[in-house]
């Protein structure tokens, strides 16, 4: 630590090199690779040509990239003290959705910021992440056995999913509360206090059913019997499973899936995007992106475990776990295993905003990294 | 720390140090737990991936190319159909549509309402695209206005951009060069009816037409060809977005009629506006060479559909302009009928060439009197006699002596009354030579009276011109030719047109011979019925007979106030005039029949007409050209 210190103050622009130097460059080719694919499956979406996605996706990824290493530089403290602004400012962009949103497919999700299109719900899971990772680090292991530590916390999770539920966006507000819900675990909370909050979901699980909106509601019914309504509802599940079905093995052969090209398939830039790979590829490439995927969550995972302060720990988690489910949750709406709800396929769907968040949540995840070795605020006991 | 970050610093993941910060431990060993569930997660949607692509693959896949693929059928053009010398008497012409997509506009109404100002749509069009508009899937598109000339195609083109979704198109059209001319004989075809589709789905297919009458309903499973067919890539909506494979069908086969056009048209010509029909076959082997039926029609209307106010005025003529009256009219033969019952009376042995009969003018049988066209009587008569003045009392005697079973048998080898096989066209009616055996079934009791009426072909007897035409050349010939009107399909001669084809008929030539004579008096001698039907041409005459048949009968009152004139009967209730007869008389080459209805006298307007309509065969000799008469000359005077 004083080395670098000296550093800092002898020659700033050396340290930021060497910064640069200790982000891991592994894990951000591994990255680059599943921007790659994204871009060849956007270009087939596209019928052929990179003018209506791929092109503009592409330069959306390398502003990410930029926008991740500059991120990947900041120091935990200074995250610390972003963490607390983010939350409120993504806050108020939710309750600004609600009120002036843009309407997407029956629920408010949109919000047009400076000609920008951007999805308040993603900015919320960054900072909500943020937010329990800096409230974590302070708190020992021991106070965590008080549940008078986890209110607060609790509240910070409750609170965005509630404004998300209202949108109304079933799909994120899973995700939000259980990448946070991952957190609280992985800060050690007391498995008799998860026992009891598990207890009553059933229960609970009733009463929400009942609050679900008509299409929320098709799309369970439709879920469990897809064919009972194969022009409407059930129309993207079957399709999609079609679709994935004719690739086979070895697939149709890249610009020649059929079902794709030809547009029965729904939603192929966006939801659908890894239908239209694996029709094209078959079930060889199908499953070569689902490894890729899998290498990203562990490689988060695995650098989370070894950074040696709970802000960073917690917070590599987070971004790793939120980055995981929006991937399963993609993979299984596209298999036909979960209901269909519009969670894209990070990295690899169409759309500016989801791609920006990822890349905000990576930019964190190196941050982690290359502070893997900073202490910084905690209490004594959490000390390493 | 320095030590520790030495150590550790490029590793992934330190060993956790228990103990000094339990957060840590258990962050370790709950991640760890975070991540097993994650692997077994996308683990798992990796097997349902397997089951979906490559357990499955083969049933999804199918259901992918079912998605995908879409068979479309084509109607293909159907068959022309020529006279004997190739001239087209039914083809396709090219048809320009309007369309409108409706997928490509915003504002159907607007392009309705410009295309209107353009090309007039009735509000039968419109109300009829509105229904389309709605039934229709938007990709599909409305038929607007077919039929469009020239001047509409060029107005549209010209206002094209201010037209959005109007396409124009090309179909086919059937169209009969000759118009009413040949309409009885080759018939019009029209859309399907629904019960057509139901039957047979082909039918459903745009552009499909179904022969309705004529060669076109008879030959028309020859003449519709094979339906075409396209397979497609469709999109989701259902767009086409290539061709994957064309079967382009099978064109249907032309058909070279045995009509030779240009003496059809002569032979209308002759008849002009009476209400009549005319048969001219080749009286060697059956072919038909000209086959009118007066009034006609015109067949085009029909393919476009008929309007309620030409219906009705067709339906309301009394001339009866949509049957073709050569084979669906059944008139009595009358006195031609009498060669056929002398033929009966010469085979059955009750009458001799040289058996003189003594007409008074009259004859009692069973206490009822009937008389003879000729109030004075005609003397003592033998068979050619009877022919040439046409005596009803030699036949009346005759036809008693003979019987009505022996004279209907030989009548319907003759062709009178009898089915004729080989006439591809559709309604053909059978006419009827009575017996008492047909009386009885119908409950009454055959009279003696009845045998004599039908021995001068009145009463029930009942036949067609064309029967009459067969007839005139079964005695020329003396062989069974069948008449028939198609020579060739797909340039296959027909085998009806081999001239040997005919066989003989059972029947002594001697007998052929005095029929013959008889009917070479009727024209050529002195005192002969017809002498108006003499040919003139040098070196070639024409045997022939008359024929009035009554159509109502004349009452005694009528008949003794001594001035009775069938003339001066309304219409409809003059006698119907005919006349048969074949040529040359030396070597038969033809044979005619004309029917007028009621023309009145058949020696005085029927004669007449058959000498013009033989004359002009002759003449034009048809069946000795393989091209048309005339064209030659044509030919020669280019060169």
């Amino acid at each position: 630590m004083k080395f670098q210190k000296r550093l800092l103050r002898a020659e700033p622009n050396f340290q930021i090199l060497t910064k640069l130097w200790q982000v891991n460059w592994l894990y951000v080719l591994l990255i680059c690779a599943l921007a790659v694919v994204g871009y060849g499956a956007l270009y087939s979406a596209g019928g052929g040509t990179s003018r209506p996605f791929a092109g503009p996706q592409s330069i959306r990824f390398c502003f990410g990239v930029v926008m991740m290493l500059g991120i990947s530089l900041m120091s935990p403290g200074i995250l610390v003290r972003m963490a607390w602004p983010l939350y409120i400012f993504s806050l108020i962009l939710l309750v600004a959705v609600l009120r002036m949103g843009h309407v997407g497919k029956g629920a408010e999700r949109w919000l047009m910021l400076g000609g920008l299109q951007v999805q308040p719900s993603e900015l919320a899971k960054i900072a909500l992440v943020l937010m329990l990772a800096a409230w974590f680090h302070k708190i020992s292991y021991r106070r965590m056995g008080n549940p008078l530590f986890l209110l607060p916390p609790a509240i910070m999770v409750l609170v965005p999913v509630a404004l998300v539920l209202k949108e109304p966006n079933l799909g994120t507000a899973v995700i939000i509360g259980t990448v946070g819900a991952s957190m609280f675990f992985a800060a050690g909370m007391r498995l008799w206090q998860i026992a009891l909050l598990i207890l009553p979901v059933p229960f609970l699980a009733k009463v929400a059913y009942s609050h679900l909106h008509d299409y929320q509601k098709a799309r369970v019914t439709t879920f469990l019997h897809p064919e009972s309504d194969p022009l409407g509802a059930g129309y993207n599940i079957i399709q999609s499973k079609i679709a994935l079905g004719s690739g086979g093995m070895w697939g149709q052969g890249y610009l020649h899936g059929t079902q794709g090209q030809l547009n029965f398939l729904p939603e192929k830039q966006t939801d659908f995007i890894f239908t239209m790979i694996a029709e094209e590829w078959g079930y060889v490439g199908g499953v070569t992106v689902i490894g890729m995927l899998l290498l990203l969550v562990f490689g988060g995972m695995l650098i989370a475990i070894r950074s040696r302060n709970q802000f960073g720990r917690l917070l590599g988690l987070g971004i790793s776990v939120n980055f995981f489910l929006y991937c399963a949750v993609n993979l299984s709406m596209v298999m036909g295993a979960i209901p269909v709800g519009g969670v894209p396929l990070p990295l690899i769907s169409y759309g500016g905003s989801a791609m920006l968040m990822v890349m905000f949540g990576f930019g964190l995840l190196m941050s982690a990294w290359v502070h893997r070795n900073d202490t910084f605020g905690e209490t004594v006991e959490n000390r390493d | 720390m320095k030590f520790r970050k030495k150590k550790s610093g490029n590793r992934l993941m330190s060993r956790p140090e228990e103990g000094k910060n339990p957060s840590r431990g258990v962050f370790t060993r709950r991640a760890l737990v975070l991540m097993a569930a994650q692997g077994a997660v996308l683990g798992a949607l990796g097997e349902r991936l397997y089951g979906l692509q490559v357990l499955n693959g083969s049933h999804y896949a199918k259901l992918a190319e079912n998605n995908r693929l879409s068979k479309r059928f084509f109607a293909p053009p159907r068959g022309r159909i020529t006279d004997r010398f190739g001239i087209s008497v039914a083809s396709n012409r090219i048809n320009w549509r309007a369309l409108l997509l409706a997928e490509e506009t915003t504002d159907i109404a607007g392009t309705l309402e410009r295309f209107g100002q353009l090309v007039p749509l009735e509000a039968r069009d419109l109300t009829r695209i509105e229904h389309e508009l709605r039934h229709k899937r938007r990709f599909i598109p409305v038929m607007l206005r077919d039929f469009l000339s020239w001047d509409d195609m060029a107005r549209l083109e010209l206002n094209m951009p201010s037209l959005p979704g109007v396409l124009i198109d090309v179909g086919t059209t059937r169209v009969y060069p000759f118009g009413p001319l040949l309409a009885h004989v080759v018939g019009y075809v029209a859309p399907p009816a629904e019960k057509d589709v139901v039957h047979n789905a082909e039918l459903a297919l745009p552009g499909m037409r179904v022969g309705r009458s004529g060669i076109e309903q008879t030959q028309d499973g020859s003449l519709r060809g094979q339906v075409g067919s396209v397979e497609m890539e469709v999109n989701a909506v259902g767009r086409v977005m290539a061709e994957l494979d064309r079967d382009e069908g099978l064109a249907g086969d032309e058909i070279a009629l045995t009509i030779d056009s240009g003496l059809q048209q002569q032979v209308l010509g002759h008849i002009a506006d009476q209400s009549a029909s005319a048969v001219v076959m080749d009286c060697r082997n059956g072919e038909v060479l000209a086959m009118v039926s007066n009034p006609s029609f015109d067949p085009s209307l029909f393919d476009s559909g008929v309007s309620q106010a030409q219906w009705i005025e067709w339906t309301n003529n009394s001339q009866t302009p949509l049957i073709n009256k050569a084979v669906s009219g059944l008139y009595p033969p009358g006195s031609t009928f009498k060669p056929a019952v002398a033929m009966a009376a010469l085979r059955a042995g009750t009458l001799s060439p040289s058996d003189r009969i003594s007409c008074p003018g009259y004859i009692d049988v069973g206490g009822t009197r009937f008389h003879c066209w000729s109030r004075y009587g005609h003397g003592s008569i033998n068979l050619r006699q009877g022919l040439k003045y046409s005596c009803d009392v030699f036949f009346y005697e005759v036809a008693r002596r003979t019987g009505m079973d022996a004279i209907a048998a030989t009548s319907e080898l003759f062709g009178l009354g009898a089915h004729l096989p080989e006439i591809e066209l559709p309604h053909v009616r059978q006419g009827l030579i009575p017996t008492p055996t047909w009386r009885r079934k119908h409950g009454h009791h055959w009279n003696g009276g009845d045998t004599i009426v039908s021995g001068i072909g009145q009463g029930f007897v009942q036949v067609t011109p064309l029967q009459l035409a067969t007839y005139a050349s079964r005695i020329a010939t003396g062989r069974d030719v069948q008449p028939h009107l198609i020579r060739s399909v797909a340039g296959r001669m027909a085998a009806l047109t081999d001239l040997g084809h005919a066989s003989g008929m059972d029947m002594p030539d001697q007998f052929f011979e005095d029929i013959r004579a008889g009917m070479f008096a009727v024209v050529n001698e002195e005192g002969g019925t017809a002498p108006k039907a003499r040919l003139d041409i040098p070196g070639v005459q024409m045997a022939g007979k008359t024929g009035s048949a009554q159509v109502r009968r004349v009452s005694r009152a009528m008949r003794e106030s001594g001035h009775f004139n069938s003339a001066n009967l309304p219409w409809e209730y003059r006698p119907h005039a005919l006349f048969i007869c074949y040529a040359p008389y030396d070597a038969p080459r033809y044979a005619t029949a004309v029917v007028i209805e009621h023309g009145n006298a058949g020696a005085d307007v029927a004669a007449p007409l058959a000498r013009d309509i033989m004359t002009d065969t002759l003449r034009r000799d048809p069946v000795n050209h393989r091209e048309p008469p005339g064209q030659e000359v044509a030919q020669a005077e280019v060169d």
